[in-house]
């Protein structure tokens, strides 16, 4: 049974270096057997965070609680926490198994509970047979196995990673992917992910909390995050996402800043400066005038068409702005080059209008 | 290997278009094998005519000298060669001077390790303009004479010295610590400081920062991490810190000479004395040999550790 009170709750945490604020008045509360993501470019204060909860580093202010005891002074042998670092931060002196058994045997675990716990933890990351191995005689693949069951045989309340999968090539880390996310429903821990890489984010998480300069930005579902982005970083750095400057001139209506007006609903009081952002695959091309009653379109020119081998790009320029449109490279789709005159609609419900 | 695409040296330039490309032939296989050693040998020569001029010859010499036979005006006969300069490192006074020597010279190693380990690591976490301003700090005593140096501590521990006048204002009296073992041992500690903070601190440097903060966070404490994780890793800096350190001390001269009296001659001083006063060529150089051997002892037990970082 999940735990009612939060794995991890953060409230108004700061931390400065210097005059530099690396995480700025964060709150945060992640749920007991929750996949959660902190999502963000580098230096965005996403790493931070995290060495704020395992204990590498010490808030400025604010207060951070495990299942709800407060711990931000502790160092982090006193944490129920462990870390799967970034480039592993295997002990190249020991074999595999030491590696494993380190965090027990410094807890002073009796012999008879270590050599079964390693194995069943070696064994749950598939690594049998590589016990005896130097980090240096393993893949990179293998490596981060021998990481996750190294910080996994703890039984720790929590489990934050820091980029786990950024060291390995494209087609290992999408296998590790399936992994890491089957892993965490097995073992039932807390997860706490840190990535810069959006498409891994949203793969793997229940939650994702998206971050910048320092401050959380965002936090919700992926399809919330990408569906629903509540301010222009967000939209613009979740997926593609074609971004119209403009301000609100009546109920659900926008007038971009080249003086087309478009159907886009929000709450926001007219007078507003907001942008709006229309993913390019939730926008249709059509020949012009053919576009659908119930959707709001603009009508413009195919400016260039970019081949991607399973879809193509039409960027559809109107007045001064352009939009990208993503179509999925199919038989029978829309025979348009550049230089047509083409209409661009969407769903009204399928763009974000966000505050500026 | 197969060089197809080379011309051998001797050999007619690129032909015109269509002439086809020479062969290699396993003579010019060799030929330039040949040459490539030769050109290794050639580069490497100096440094050969470098050791055998002034390491291997001597060292013959020292050998020869040491199955030699001292004669009754000082001199000594080169003929019959015989061990009785080594039947005499088993007399009390030359054993007393042997293992006097080992002791200090091993005392004198740990507690050049222990002062300079937390230094180095010190060093080893700053960033790098810090960390290059303090190698330069611990270099600055090279700019100075060694005997120089050596003087300013029997100024400095003198009767009438800072030394004296400090433990007196400490209120344990004007402690006087010249011509005795631990003057000796400050001042081969003194000396031989960089030469352990430099290896450990190439040594420490190199560990990445996350394996400390791993063992940290699989519940290690900080003592723990450090015996667990940051020794083991060090090691190769400690050992050869230690090498550094060890042999010059064992075989120290001018420090206990300056600043030991007459009960803590050590090794070195005694050779000196075989040699110049007491005219017994084959004692000293016997006495160098085993010298000798112990230094090469060490630094391969270091080599066989796989040491790396000398």
């Amino acid at each position: 049974m999940p735990s009612a009170v939060p794995a991890v709750g953060l409230h108004q945490i700061t931390k400065r270096f210097g005059d530099v604020i690396a995480v700025d008045s964060v709150d945060l509360e992640i749920a007991d057997g929750e996949f959660f993501a902190l999502l963000g470019p580098s230096g965005c204060g996403k790493t931070t965070t995290l060495r704020l909860i395992a204990g590498l580093e010490f808030p400025t202010t604010g207060s951070l609680r495990i299942f709800g005891d407060e711990v931000g002074t502790l160092p982090p042998n006193r944490r129920p926490v462990n870390t799967v670092f970034q480039n592993y931060a295997l002990f190249p002196h020991m074999t595999a198994e030491e590696n494993v058994a380190f965090g027990l045997r410094m807890r002073k675990i009796p012999k008879a509970e270590v050599e079964p716990r390693v194995r069943d933890a070696i064994a749950l990351v598939h690594m049998e047979g590589m016990e005896q191995r130097r980090p240096d005689q393993l893949s990179g693949g293998q490596q981060q196995r021998v990481a996750l069951a190294r910080a996994l045989v703890n039984s720790p309340k929590v489990l934050l990673l820091d980029e786990p999968l950024g060291a390995l090539d494209l087609k290992l880390r999408e296998a590790m992917q399936l992994e890491l996310k089957a892993l965490q429903r097995e073992v039932g821990i807390t997860f706490v992910f840190v990535t810069h890489d959006q498409g891994e984010a949203l793969a793997m998480s229940d939650r994702i909390g998206v971050m910048d300069g320092g401050r959380l930005l965002q936090v919700g579902a992926p399809e919330e995050i990408y569906a629903r982005p509540t301010n222009r970083f967000v939209a613009d750095f979740i997926g593609q996402a074609n971004l119209l400057d403009g301000m609100v001139t009546g109920p659900d209506r926008v007038t971009l800043t080249n003086g087309v007006t478009i159907a886009a609903p929000s709450d926001i009081q007219p007078g507003g400066r907001v942008t709006v952002s229309l993913r390019p695959e939730q926008a249709f091309l059509h020949r012009q005038g053919g576009a659908p009653e119930h959707h709001a379109s603009v009508d413009g020119q195919v400016e260039q068409v970019t081949y991607l081998g399973n879809a193509l790009i039409y960027r559809v320029s109107f007045q001064w702005m352009h939009i990208d449109v993503r179509e999925e490279n199919r038989p029978g789709g829309a025979s348009v080059g550049a230089g047509d005159d083409v209409t661009v609609s969407w769903e009204p419900s399928s763009v974000a209008v966000v505050q500026d | 290997m197969t060089l197809t695409a080379v011309p051998p040296p001797s050999g007619p330039g690129p032909g015109g278009a269509g002439a086809a490309l020479p062969e290699a032939t396993p003579e010019f296989e060799r030929a330039a094998a040949r040459a490539d050693s030769r050109r290794g040998f050639l580069l490497s020569l100096p440094a050969y005519v470098y050791l055998l001029l002034f390491f291997a010859i001597p060292f013959g010499i020292v050998v020869i000298y040491s199955v030699a036979t001292r004669n009754t005006i000082g001199g000594t006969d080169l003929a019959g060669w015989n061990l009785d300069s080594y039947r005499r490192l088993a007399e009390p006074i030359v054993r007393d001077i042997l293992f006097r020597s080992l002791w200090i010279a091993v005392l004198t190693t740990l507690i050049c390790l222990v002062v300079a380990y937390p230094f180095s690591y010190f060093i080893a976490t700053r960033t790098p303009t810090v960390r290059n301003i303090m190698l330069v700090f611990v270099m600055i005593p090279f700019w100075t004479n060694f005997l120089v140096r050596n003087y300013a501590w029997r100024v400095i521990l003198g009767s009438d010295g800072p030394f004296a006048a400090v433990t007196e204002a400490l209120g344990v009296g004007r402690q006087e610590i010249l011509f005795t073992h631990s003057a000796v041992i400050l001042g081969l500690v003194y000396g031989y400081l960089p030469f352990m903070v430099l290896p450990l601190y190439a040594a420490i440097e190199r560990i990445d920062g996350s394996l400390i903060e791993a063992g940290r966070d699989l519940y290690a404490s900080g003592a723990q991490t450090f015996r667990r994780v940051l020794l083991p890793l060090s090691m190769p800096g400690v050992l050869a810190g230690s090498i550094l350190v060890f042999v010059p001390s064992l075989g120290a001269y001018v420090t206990p000479q300056i600043l030991g009296g007459g009960k803590s001659t050590m090794l070195g001083s005694y050779i000196v004395v075989q040699f110049l006063t007491a005219r017994n060529w084959p004692l000293g150089a016997s006495l160098s040999f085993v010298l000798m051997t112990v230094m090469l002892t060490a630094t391969l037990i270091y080599f066989r550790a796989g040491g790396r970082n000398l």
